[in-house]
């Protein structure tokens, strides 16, 4: 394909993933299995903030679609659990459609508060109407939600072997999509808008539906990670919806380099593992958070591998 | 049921809500029109004042009059001191880009609410009134001290807006948010009048925590409301613009007042954030406002 050395690493990274299970057992296959799919929110939110330069305050509001879209299907429908993941990615994909569509008539600023409010109004949403979503304390679900029938064979969700291949799985579609998404002509739109919207504009493209489809494709993807979230851990919570959520989406692609393929993996393992020895430590680990933020936004705009790719490895993105 | 005893008092805690509202979102209102940024660590300098009202009174025993007097001017002094460092060091440092202006002070939100949860802790703390006070209606009794809220409020906004007008510093504040370059050009110090700016819309929320604590309580996640609110404020008012800001604080604090008693104030605050999304999608000079320069 276009970048080859890209998709090496690619399929190298899928490998080492599929591997290391080999390798580790206990509390590190739990917490890699979280990292997966909190980097799939984070690559999906890396669509829109990476590629296309639009950051948005508010994906926490469609990773919740997806969690609640497919929890609530699970615990009040009853249906089997690939129906109700797809159910969580569908509710996720409609609600970032709506959204991208109100949103994207602002910019920059105004784009930020927007998104922010209707995560908002979600947020509180989902805790006005908490005799259904549980609110606060969230839903357990069932046990007949805990497994699910492929192909003939009996998949238990309270596995952890399972868990870790299903979320390896997910993250590897996602990725390989992602892949030849951004690495495509697609791609290259997606930057020219973030680069220069007038310029693209001019060559008669149309912006705004390049700045939908980013959108639309980020939301969808953050509600991806939010249905299998919910379903693979068997909790759905108001807190996933908070803003704290927005902020760490961004703060994990941030770290990791908007803009670069691996950065959202990258930067969601070295934050979640970080957030993870803190809280041993303090109750105030948010403070990690403030204070990265700040060091970010001040020497390292460009995240770890978006200063490698600028130094040594173009072909990184 | 009578209703109009409800709605008298609906209508007087919606005055007071309208005088916290109108005094935080003035401070973001003000540092959005000079510096065209958004300042998302607001909310965490209302409960610094509100923190230093506590702490004033810790360290002053005496009549509680004495130590909120002493609170009212350390406090945003205080506040004022810190935001004017944290412009200095971040702001300054990335060139009041936009975005990236929003990410650092949401950093910064973090961790001044944070340090305040270290040293603080998370329980709610209260302060004695500074005088007791009330007021008699036929149907209940009504604390003096909120009269005190709203007088303060109003006396501040209107030094503002006379600030604004008829003062030296008004005069370049204005220049400066009408164009920077050109402000520039005509020799005003535009990095120190930022700095300025950005140290006095933090004391107007320092302000506001502070008369709110007797009221309410400390709390380090107190912030979150009045930053919601005043982004609501200030945005359905028209961004940068102080006459919308205060028209809109005034119809926002009495509209909360009134619908609480109605609605559930979860449900409140869904229409408020509803409110804000759609106004800037489809009205972006906010309800009041003309268009905004370029």
């Amino acid at each position: 394909m276009r970048n080859l050395r890209l998709f090496a690493l690619t399929i190298a990274v899928l490998a080492g993933l599929f591997g290391v299970q080999f390798v580790i057992s206990g509390y590190p296959v739990l917490a890699l299995t979280r990292i997966l799919i909190l980097a799939v929110f984070a690559m999906g939110y890396n669509v829109l903030m990476g590629y296309t330069g639009l950051v948005s305050l508010g994906h926490a509001l469609f990773f919740a679609a997806g969690l609640y879209g497919a929890g609530l299907a699970a615990y009040y429908g009853g249906v089997a659990l690939p129906i109700a993941f797809a159910a969580g990615i569908a509710a996720a994909a409609v609600l970032s459609l709506v959204v991208g569509l109100l949103a994207l008539r602002t910019q920059t600023v105004s784009f930020m508060i927007v998104t922010l409010m209707f995560a908002q109004a979600g947020y509180l949403a989902t805790l006005h109407f908490s005799a259904i979503t549980g609110g606060d304390q969230g839903l357990s679900l069932p046990a007949h939600a805990r497994s699910f029938s492929l192909l003939g064979q009996e998949i238990a969700l309270t596995s952890a072997t399972a868990r870790y291949n299903i979320a390896l799985a997910v993250f590897a579609v996602v990725l390989l999509a992602l892949y030849a998404l951004t690495q495509g002509p697609r791609g290259r739109l997606f930057a020219a808008v973030r680069e220069n919207p007038e310029r693209t504009r001019m060559l008669g493209y149309d912006v705004g539906r390049i700045r939908l489809l980013a959108f639309t494709v980020s939301g969808t993807i953050s509600g991806v990670a939010g249905a299998l979230y919910g379903l693979m851990f068997g909790f759905i919570g108001s807190s996933f919806a908070e803003f704290r959520s927005s902020v760490e989406v961004l703060l994990f692609t941030l770290v990791g380099g908007p803009g670069t393929l691996f950065g959202p993996l990258v930067g969601t393992t070295v934050m979640t593992l970080l957030i993870d020895r803190l809280s041993g430590l303090t109750s105030a680990y948010l403070i990690a958070v403030g204070v990265l933020l700040i060091v970010l936004t001040l020497w390292f705009p460009k995240g770890i591998l978006g200063t490698i790719r600028d130094r040594w490895a173009p072909w990184l993105r | 049921m009578n209703l109009a005893p409800y709605l008298l008092l609906a209508t007087l805690e919606g005055l007071v809500q309208a005088s916290v509202f109108a005094l935080t979102a003035l401070g973001l209102s003000l540092v959005f029109g000079v510096m065209r940024v958004v300042n998302v660590a607001h909310g965490e300098f209302f409960t610094l004042g509100a923190v230093g009202a506590w702490l004033c009174a810790m360290l002053l025993p005496g009549h509680p009059a004495i130590s909120f007097a002493a609170a009212l001017v350390a406090a945003p002094l205080a506040v004022g001191a810190l935001a004017w460092a944290a412009d200095r060091l971040i702001l300054k440092r990335i060139d009041y880009d936009p975005e990236a202006t929003i990410v650092s002070t949401i950093g910064l939100m973090y961790v001044i609410q944070q340090v305040v949860l270290m040293t603080f802790g998370p329980d709610a703390r209260a302060v004695d009134a500074p005088f007791w006070y009330t007021i008699r209606f036929p149907w209940f009794g009504w604390s003096g001290y909120k009269v005190f809220i709203i007088v303060v409020a109003v006396a501040l906004v209107g030094g503002l807006w006379l600030a604004m007008r008829h003062t030296r510093f008004g005069l370049i504040m204005r220049a400066t948010q009408y164009d920077r370059e050109t402000a520039q050009n005509f020799g005003i110090p535009v990095d120190r009048v930022y700095a300025a700016v950005f140290a006095l819309g933090a004391m107007f929320a320092a302000v506001a925590g502070v008369l709110v604590v007797p009221n309410s309580q400390a709390h380090y996640l107190m912030g979150h409301d009045p930053l919601l609110m005043s982004f609501v404020v200030v945005i359905v008012g028209g961004l940068g613009s102080l006459p919308g800001t205060v028209a809109a604080a005034v119809l926002i604090g009495m509209a909360d007042g009134w619908l609480s008693v109605f609605f559930s104030p979860t449900l409140a605050k869904i229409f408020s954030t509803l409110l804000v999304a759609l106004v800037l999608v489809f009205r972006p000079a906010g309800l009041f406002g003309k268009a905004v320069r370029a």
